[in-house]
């Protein structure tokens, strides 16, 4: 048989491939990919649009170009707020990620006694809303403090020094978390060669520990970078007249009712936030190179004196944090901190603010996130990772995008979009759907890509063989897909459910009349003057969330032994095949 | 030959093109109802991406697919009527041995009893029935294999595709499970297309072969077909194992290697352009025998190897350094022979038995 012009032949294949009879099935994919499509075009793409073109208006509405930017620059008091956005961002990110290194080599790395219990009261900040550790800075060194009081010394926490101080608190934990995941994915064949170089430890730590974790510390660096720069609580409650871009975008918007320089500012923020987000995509795709199947995990070592050193660190952290969170239980049980310490439970009436609506309103819209972000994220992540369409690319950068989003600029993105009377989607606004939808938006992208690998994790075949047998799809993905990636979805709904309760920046904006939210309501109490209660708001988020952490793991180890028993391995000796 | 049936599968011009690449090109090939047809070829020929295409699973750039006589080109795949058994085999983890079998027939809403019943009949046929409710991870990869087809034979398909369904297993228990999947296929009666790029794989089980390189098809036959008249150089080389000599010709049946003229089967190319000639070990012929032949020539034994059965002889040619020629003896006939390591020995090259090939032989 001859070649028959094998060069020549590809020139005669036509691009377009033999199309299938559109049947049900496929009408019915094309429809849920345009609904998703459509929930990204209406709630990430189209109101980042509106922001940006809002910034080039001036206040009735008529276009200026960059006027707004150069008064912005142009304004000193404005102007200063980029500065010191960078300044408190950097530093924070510093302190944290240098002071959360040593605790998670300390936790991975060195046989520490206790380290489950380290680890659990690091992420106790996790639970809380950011601004709650601000209110507890100020309560032991501001003017009135425990600290000050006691010793006569004012450290000055309000402005940039205490913002760091409570921000390093709040953004460990993620620091943490993701420092413990690079260091314990060590090749410990790496460690075996270097002792067998007769490598000093001093040596091997510089040579071989930092080059395998540096990827992991750059996406801590960004994290920590990201939060910060983009938090509003801290700030707000402890920088006093130090203005950052968050709090200048609620001053703008809320203060002085200018949204055209709140969208400015938006705008502004958005730079670094997505500079970081960039730089950290680059960096995680050379990461996954880093540990080869071959690697052999390390075994935490004995660590002499340096263990010591190490647990009276940790017993440090851990004391700090317990401590920080000791403060705030206390105040909220007390007449009046720190003058009346006479216990009390008066101010969990919650008098000034109506009683507990808006705990229940943050309840409420953290359980609908949960289902909702749940269902579109890992639905989204289905859609665009197994069913082909032209459009799958442009979908995964929009389902990726969010997380560069900082929540006030979002935020402020749905009043433009949804409080315009010409919006078919103005329904929305005020009530507690916008702020589900603002909560799914704003936390989107971590669920999204835990689906997308939970997904990728699964033999692509599965479908094809329900397609072989004429199943339809959405009952392979009911009766398999969901049971084998049911740890990551119950994962999913967990991470949206917590930080639908904490979260502040994302819903400022959006809460109306009959809508509070006890993060809001935090904040306008601590605004008020009626920190006790604010605290006390604190303290029941908080064991809210322990709580349904607590239930959640109890209720998935039930699950997991009777939905995950196939996960066991041979039950017996396998008969002969 | 009058065979008035259409046959089971029929490709006619199959294309296809992943963005730039072309892993396809107008392939058009036949499959006989109750055929056992094998696509083999080395890894990246585009053999799955042809058994997709039949399958519906991948969309072909070009060409008609027939099964049975109707164009199910533009047919979804569930309304093709085969069943497929991947190269992972795909069996759902969270379900049991049982439920996986059962998959294809809950969904056609068949009663609860029909489905048991012809449950336990598949299982009876792959001999599981005592593993109906275990999980797949439970189950040896042998054991895994048989699963995957009762499951995609439980729909009663009236084609089967398997794609590389061995490849995965060691050896031992692989040439087990090529006799039994054969040994169901022949009881069945069902038409089959299996890939693999093992080419012993494909001789000892298929009826017909469709040889595949780079995109297309090299040769179609049944195996002796392919085996005894490689119709290429690929396939000579692919197939088997295979002596190449290098070698310039002197006319459609004659060639010169070295000092030696070769007379061997017909080819036409120009007088004096490259050729290759192919010869298998086993055609090779040695000591008495050799004597009275044509093609002969002194050589020496450069090595020996022992293989149980026979003994494989490696040659060099007289005036052909560099080119040693490997000859397999049956193990008694080997003392008279003659042969002693690194001793001289007349070896003939049967003309009937030497192919030549236009062009340089492969490398090496
Ligand atoms: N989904 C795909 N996208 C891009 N290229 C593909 C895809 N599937 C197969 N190919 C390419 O098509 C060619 C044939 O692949 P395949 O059919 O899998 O080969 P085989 O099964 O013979 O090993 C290869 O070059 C492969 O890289
Ligand atoms: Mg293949």
């Amino acid at each position: 048989m001859s070649r028959r012009g094998r060069s020549g032949a590809s020139a005669a294949i036509p691009d377009a491939v033999v199309g299938l009879r559109t049947d049900a099935e496929q009408w019915l994919r094309w429809a849920l990919l345009a609904l998703y499509a459509g929930f990204l075009y209406a709630f990430v793409l189209a109101p980042m649009v509106q922001v940006a073109w809002r910034s080039l208006l001036d206040g009735e509405g008529g276009f200026v170009a960059l006027a707004n930017y150069l008064r912005y620059f142009r304004t000193p008091a404005i102007a200063a707020s980029i500065t010191n956005s960078l300044v408190v961002s950097s530093a924070a990110m510093v302190v944290t990620v240098v002071l959360a290194f040593v605790y998670a080599y300390a936790l991975t790395r060195v046989r520490l006694p206790g380290r489950g219990a380290f680890r659990l009261l690091a992420m106790l900040p996790i639970f809380a809303p950011s601004l709650v550790q601000g209110i507890a800075f100020v309560y032991v060194f501001g003017n009135n403090g425990v600290f000050t009081r006691l010793t006569g010394v004012n450290i000055g926490v309000y402005g940039a020094k205490g913002i760091v101080m409570a921000e390093v608190f709040y953004c460990f934990p993620h620091a943490m978390l993701i420092l413990v995941a690079a260091l314990s994915a060590a090749d410990a064949r790496l460690y075996d060669a270097a002792a067998t170089l007769g490598a000093s430890r001093l040596r091997t730590f510089r040579t071989v520990t930092l080059p395998s974790v540096r990827y992991g510390v750059m996406s801590a660096c960004f994290v920590v970078f990201t939060l910060v720069i983009t938090d509003f609580g801290i700030p707000k409650v402890i920088g006093g007249k130090y203005s950052v871009m968050a709090t200048e975008i609620y001053n703008q918007v809320i203060g002085q009712q200018n949204f055209t320089m709140g969208a400015t500012v938006s705008v502004v923020l958005l730079v670094p936030a997505l500079l970081a987000f960039l730089v950290d995509r680059l960096v995680q795709r050379r990461q996954y190179a880093l540990v080869t199947s071959a690697a052999r995990p390390l075994v935490p070592g004995g660590g002499g004196a340096a263990r010591w050193a190490l647990l009276v660190y940790c017993t440090a952290v851990a004391a700090a944090v317990v401590g920080i969170y000791a403060v705030i239980v206390t105040s909220s049980l007390v007449a009046r901190w720190p003058y009346d310490f006479s216990p009390t439970l008066r101010h969990y009436t919650f008098d000034t603010i109506g009683g507990y609506t808006p705990l229940l309103n943050s309840v409420e819209v953290a359980a609908l996130t949960a289902v909702a972000g749940t269902l579109i994220t890992f639905g989204g992540a289905y859609l665009v990772e197994r069913c082909r369409s032209p459009f799958n690319g442009a979908l995964y950068m929009l389902s990726i995008l969010p997380v560069s989003i900082p929540g006030m600029v979002l935020g402020l993105a749905y009043i433009f979009t949804f409080n315009a009377p010409d919006s078919p989607l103005n329904r929305l606004y005020g009530t507690l759907a916008i702020l589900v939808v603002s909560n799914v938006v704003h936390y989107f992208t971590v669920p999204f890509l835990t689906a997308t690998t939970a997904l990728k994790q699964m033999d692509p075949e599965f479908e094809s063989v329900g397609a072989s047998m004429g199943v339809r799809f959405y009952r392979t993905v009911w009766r398999v897909t969901v049971p084998i990636a049911l740890p990551a979805i119950v994962g999913i709904g967990m991470y949206f459910f917590l930080n639908a309760m904490v979260t502040l920046s994302a819903v400022v904006f959006l809460v109306a009349p009959g809508t509070e939210l006890a993060a809001v309501a935090v904040l306008l109490l601590d605004d008020a003057g009626e920190t006790a209660q604010a605290t006390a708001m604190s303290v029941l988020i908080i064991l809210i969330g322990l709580g349904v952490r607590t239930a959640h793991a109890v209720a998935l180890r039930g699950v997991t032994r009777r939905t995950q028993a196939w996960r066991t391995g041979p039950s017996g000796p396998p008969a002969r095949g | 030959m009058a065979d008035p049936r259409p046959p089971a599968v029929a490709l006619e011009g199959i294309a296809k093109k992943f963005g730039p690449v072309v892993a396809l090109r107008d392939v058009s090939l036949t499959v006989a109802e109750g055929e056992f047809a094998c696509f083999l070829g080395p890894s990246g020929c585009g053999k799955t991406t042809l058994l997709r295409i039949v399958a519906g699973l991948e969309r072909q750039n070009a060409g008609v697919v027939r099964l049975a006589g109707r164009d199910v080109s533009r047919l979804p795949p569930g309304e093709r009527s085969y069943g497929i058994v991947f190269q992972s085999y795909a069996l759902f983890p969270n379900l049991t041995v049982a439920r996986n079998v059962a998959y294809g027939l809950e969904a056609r809403r068949a009663a609860r009893a029909r489905v048991a019943a012809r449950v336990d009949e598949l299982l009876d046929l792959v001999h599981l029935r005592a593993h109906r409710d275990r999980y797949p991870a439970q189950l040896s990869g042998g054991e895994q294999q048989r699963v995957a087809l009762a499951r995609a034979l439980a729909p009663s398909p009236t084609l089967l595709l398997l794609d590389e369904p061995l490849s995965a297993r060691d050896a031992r228990v692989r040439v087990a499970l090529r006799h039994e999947i054969k040994t169901l296929q022949r009881r069945l009666g069902l038409t089959t297309i299996m890939v693999t790029h093992d080419q012993e794989e494909a001789l000892t089980m298929a009826d017909r072969i469709v040889v595949m390189h780079d995109g297309a098809v090299e040769q179609i036959g049944t195996p002796q077909e392919i085996y005894d008249a490689p119709s290429s150089l690929f396939v000579a080389r692919f197939v088997g194992h295979m002596n190449f000599l290098p070698a310039t010709s002197l006319g459609p049946g004659e060639s010169r290697v070295a000092d030696l003229r070769l007379r061997h089967r017909p080819v036409a190319p120009d007088a004096g352009g490259a050729v290759t000639l192919a010869i298998r070990p086993e055609d090779v012929v040695l000591g008495p025998a050799a004597r009275e032949a044509a093609n002969r020539g002194p050589a020496r034994v450069a090595a020996l190897q022992f293989l149980g059965g026979y003994t494989r002889v490696t040659l060099e040619l007289a005036g052909v350094p560099g080119r040693p020629i490997d000859c397999d003896v049956a193990a008694g006939a080997l003392p008279e022979a003659g042969v002693k390591e690194g001793g001289e020995v007349v070896a003939a090259l049967p003309p009937d038995r030497l192919r030549a090939y236009p062009g340089a032989p492969p490398a090496r």
